[in-house]
């Protein structure tokens, strides 16, 4: 018998508190408005005074509607019939499909122990050759992508979720512009790649609490799909988002701010999501790549920061291109001695004849004079952003290794290149 | 204990709970939620009439006001004794191998396991005798706990002068055994056995006295040993913003560091860092010992998902396990990695408080236990008059890469070394990415201290240099300031540098940096007659060349004494 409580005692932002006794921490509850239904969630518990966060907004609510809690924590209704659909922040259909049911699994579940860990080894191919060359994506590795409002990263994750190699595609929108969520779904539907994917979506236009669970529902479901033998690629975007939502619920609460607004557990709370990432021994595997506005382009923000210090690494997406610099896959030593034996002496060879290609850049634009290596390295780096750096380039590695020697040897001669002379004997353009 | 003090949930708020209690209440003391089933670690932070704020350490989802709390009357503790060697712990000292193998891939919640077990056989080789007089942290005997000496001490919990009234003769015993009796001044029996409990908020201080620390710590990191020393027993602190290599450097000096024993604490970081060393350490020797490194390694792990209250406990969990062997008369190494998210840990707690915050919501508090818990560091006199030492090395990472922060300048006043790292020098690939014109030090090294200051100014000098290179251009530079600068570049090219991936240069001994340093100082006071830039450049780049071709032969290898004529054969014909 579930209990009814139909008196409403405060609404403060999308808080509402009721009092109520045998409460769990966490729990869910239902809100009937004349508007319809919503769920809400039990965040703090004073005595007999219970504060929910309504995931639809507190918008339209009465003091006098139904409360009705439903005596379990946030959960997904895992089933196979997941892939191919499109679900809300509530969980609920988007697609006009039929509602799911399955196994009930609770989102936010425990942390992974350390000692079932392995060292991650395989890697994941995006063919594109700013990541598989320069910084390769490995299998449960936690990468954002760090950019600017106004960068093609939807873009980006779309293609990589399109060419990826894995089993199944979580897409979770976390504020997601309308025109954004529909580009996500008829790229994938055109693609053929909607069959093994599940969208998670909130749109700018729900309201921030739902936007809350994106992360956990997306992470929940790779989570039973890893552990039955799946690879699994989780694409959010964007991060950023989620932490200004939890801001706005922190603030909301009263909770003391701690940088620019946000709460002091912002760490914690990114982190507890992030390390969701994992290869199961035996069974399958959690890839995250997640998208990270900069606001104002400063990596010093409260939000890139933090997730720096968490994530393997990152990706930065500027001037519609990776860029070499900044942009780092900790994990990558990890997988490019697997692909071919030139792939680290391309990978770095190149990247430091394009910072002298840089200084050289820089020197000119002060006025200095260009020597002949001067001449030689701008030749190089104008070749290298074109033919490697452009995001419209969609070569597999070993393509985009001979692509490199060919760069090199239209540039330079082979001395100048430093690299060591086995590989130039086997691979210098003839 | 039949009438155990209880009380209720009154109200939760994330892992903080407020608790009405009946009985008397102990500041830090330990208390259990019963939640259906389960029984959920939460210690006491606060204490108001009769209702005890609590941290919970543990997810508090699912529970509920009204929900009932046992306290222990004790005050959140960790077991010592023999068998800790080798072991992953949680920040509350749960074995994380046996709950692997007993609940698999994620971490339960409310299990309470033994962090020793009790079956463990050790063979006891007593010491004292029938009637002798001990007191707390005396050795009754001790057990081989891999290559130490493990001392099964009269524990420090209590207090006074004891008599031996019994003691086992040598053999094998388990770890619960009772291995000794003694009794105090008024003829109160207690039975030992090998482990005790230690409260891990309180330093262990059976000692005689605190030395000051003076012996240079090795760690074989070349820029710290020779330009930024730490001493045995001292302190010292890594900043540095992500991507720096603050782990991969605290990853070196675990593995390389002339110490006997080396704690772990990964505090809130990355789980796949803690797995690089849990999965490697048990297959790489050490070149010391001959041993597995395994064996004189504890990783204390509370990485960045798991409950944030038990990373707070976790660096103390940490600092009493090392003061522990320090009372074997061991040398002990601490990493925190890294103190900012312990910090954070402290920031998170007190705004559930709502206590006051100070700078970036950071507690007032945060100073004093930043300070108290380096001082659990130092050099120790035992009651046998033997020396042990523990040495504490906690990371930084500074909010935006920025070191005016509370966490940062918090540590700065207590350190006794700075090694700060900078994300230009990460971006130029140099490492270790200390930034040698920033960082200092208050302990004395073993070279020259004349000589190191040289070596300095020319570091400083050369980066001035280098600066003024570019705004007035090459051309605009004289041919002396361009020999400082490209002195400046080869010190740090071929001597602060070190490839910490190379088996050879990732370590130099002692021995090994007193000799090269003073082969590189002979290049910095060296006059060179020269004609103009470019000659210049090109000496130095073949110098650097050949060093660095040297920092990967062999200590002494004929390779290495082959390298070392080239160096000489080529600075001969300079001159």
């Amino acid at each position: 018998m579930k209990k009814i409580h139909s008196r409403i005692h405060s609404i403060v932002g999308d808080v509402i508190t009721v009092r109520a006794n045998d409460i769990s921490y966490q729990e869910l509850a239902q809100i009937k408005t004349v508007h319809g239904k919503s769920l809400a969630q039990v965040i703090k518990l004073d005595k007999e005074d219970v504060s929910l966060q309504v995931f639809t907004g507190s918008r339209g609510i009465s003091t006098q509607d139904e409360v009705v809690f439903l005596g379990h924590p946030m959960q997904v209704p895992f089933s196979e019939n997941m892939l191919g659909r499109i679900f809300d922040g509530s969980c609920l259909p988007r697609d006009n499909g039929p509602s799911i049911t399955g196994d009930s699994v609770d989102i936010g579940g425990p942390a992974v122990n350390p000692a079932k860990r392995i060292i991650p080894n395989r890697m994941i191919r995006t063919n594109i050759p700013m990541i598989d060359v320069f910084n390769s994506l490995v299998v449960s590795q936690k990468l954002p992508i760090f950019s600017v409002s106004g960068e093609p990263y939807n873009e980006l994750l779309a293609r990589i979720a399109m060419q990826a190699e894995v089993d199944v595609i979580i897409i979770g929108g976390i504020g997601l512009k309308f025109d954004q969520y529909m580009f996500f779904k008829e790229t994938l539907d055109k693609g053929g790649a909607l069959s093994k994917s599940i969208l998670f979506v909130h749109t700018a236009s729900d309201s921030v609490v739902e936007g809350l669970m994106i992360p956990d529902l997306c992470l929940a479901t790779a989570e039973k799909f890893a552990l039955g033998g799946r690879d699994v690629l989780v694409l959010l975007s964007d991060m950023t988002n989620f932490a200004d939502a939890l801001k706005e619920i922190s603030i909301t609460m009263e909770q003391v701010p701690s940088n620019r607004g946000y709460p002091g557990d912002l760490y914690s709370q990114l982190a507890a999501r992030y390390e969701k990432a994992v290869d199961f021994e035996n069974a399958g595997s959690i890839t995250v790549l997640a998208v990270t506005t900069m606001p104002g382009d400063d990596i010093t923000h409260p939000v890139p920061d933090n997730t720096g210090y968490i994530t393997e690494g990152q990706l930065y997406l500027r001037n519609k291109r990776i860029e070499p610099f900044g942009s780092l896959s900790r994990l990558k030593q990890l997988v490019n001695d697997k692909t071919r034996k030139d792939h680290r002496a391309i990978m770095d060879g190149m990247i430091q004849l394009y910072a002298q290609y840089k200084e050289s850049q820089e020197k000119r634009d002060m006025g200095f004079r260009m020597s002949t290596w001067d001449k030689k390295l701008l030749k190089y780096g104008a070749i290298f952003e074109e033919e490697m750096m452009d995001l419209s380039v969609n070569i597999p590695v070993e393509k985009a290794l001979d692509k490199g020697w060919e760069i090199l040897g239209n540039c330079f001669t082979p001395q100048e290149t430093k690299f060591r002379t086995d590989l130039i004997k086997e691979f210098w353009p003839k | 204990m039949n009438n155990k003090n209880t009380g209720y949930i009154l109200s939760i708020s994330g892992n903080m709970i407020s608790v009405k209690c009946q009985g008397p209440i102990i500041q830090n003391e330990l208390g259990y939620i019963l939640s259906g089933e389960e029984r959920l670690k939460a210690e006491v932070i606060k204490i108001q009439g009769d209702t005890a704020y609590m941290q919970v350490f543990e997810d508090t989802k699912g529970l509920k006001v009204s929900d009932v709390v046992e306290f222990s009357q004790e005050m959140l503790s960790v077991q010592l004794g023999p068998g800790l060697l080798g072991k992953i712990y949680d920040g509350l000292q749960n074995p994380l191998t046996v709950l692997a193998a007993d609940y698999g891939f994620f971490l339960p919640r409310g299990v309470d396991i033994d962090a020793l077990d009790k079956d463990d056989v050790w063979n006891f080789i007593p010491i004292a005798s029938v009637d002798e007089v001990v007191i707390p942290g005396q050795p009754l005997g001790y057990v081989n706990e891999g290559i130490f000496k493990h001392f099964i001490m009269v524990p420090f919990n209590l207090s006074g002068d004891f008599t031996v009234t019994d003691i086992v003769s040598k053999g094998e015993y388990k770890t619960r055994d009772i291995v000794a009796r003694i009794k105090d001044k008024g003829g109160n029996q207690i039975e030992l056995d090998m482990i005790f409990n230690w409260p891990i908020r309180i330093p262990i201080d059976a000692y005689k006295r605190k030395l000051i620390p003076q012996d240079p710590f090795i760690s074989r990191v070349r820029i710290i040993d020779t330009f930024f020393p730490i001493a045995k027993g001292g302190t010292y602190c890594i900043p540095g913003p992500f991507g720096a290599g603050k782990t991969v450097l605290q990853q070196l000096t675990s593995r390389y560091a002339e110490v006997d024993v080396v704690i772990i604490a990964a505090c809130g970081e990355r789980a796949g860092e803690v797995v690089e060393t849990l999965r490697k350490f048990p297959e790489i020797t050490d070149s010391r010992t001959g041993k597995f490194l395994m064996e004189r390694t504890i990783i204390i792990c509370n990485t960045s998902s798991m409950p944030v209250a038990a990373r707070d406990a976790s660096v103390y969990t940490a600092a009493t396990i090392g003061e522990y062997y320090r009372q074997m008369g061991l040398d002990v190494l601490l990493l925190a990695d890294s103190t900012s998210r312990w910090a954070q840990a402290m920031r998170e707690v007190s705004g559930r408080l709502e206590e006051i915050p100070g700078e970036e919501a950071f507690p007032a508090y945060l100073e004093s236990r930043i300070a108290r818990f380096y001082e659990r560091s130092g050099v120790v006199e035992l009651i046998s008059g033997e020396k042990g030492s523990l040495t504490i090395g906690g990371t930084v990472s500074p909010a935006g890469g920025n070191f005016e922060e509370p966490v940062t300048q918090s540590t700065l006043k207590v350190v006794g070394a700075f090694h700060g790292l900078s994300r230009d020098r990460a971006n130029a690939r140099k490492f270790p990415s200390i930034e040698p014109l920033e960082s200092w030090s208050r302990y004395k090294g073993f070279i020259d201290p004349d000589e190191v200051k040289y070596a300095q100014k020319i570091l400083f000098k050369g980066n001035e240099v280098n600066q003024m290179m570019k705004v007035l251009g090459e051309e605009g530079t004289s041919l002396d300031d361009f020999l400082i600068y490209l002195k400046a570049e080869f010190l740090d090219g071929v001597y602060l540098q070190q490839n910490g991936f190379d088996e050879v240069d990732a370590s130099t001994s002692l021995e090994r940096q007193e000799y090269m340093f003073k082969k590189s100082y002979l290049i910095l006071i060296a006059e060179f007659s020269l004609n103009d830039k470019d000659e210049a450049r090109k000496i130095f780049f073949e110098l650097r060349q050949l060093f660095i071709d040297w920092n990967y032969k062999e200590w002494n290898s004929e390779e290495f004494k082959h390298q070392e004529k080239l160096i000489d054969d080529f600075i001969n014909k300079q001159k």
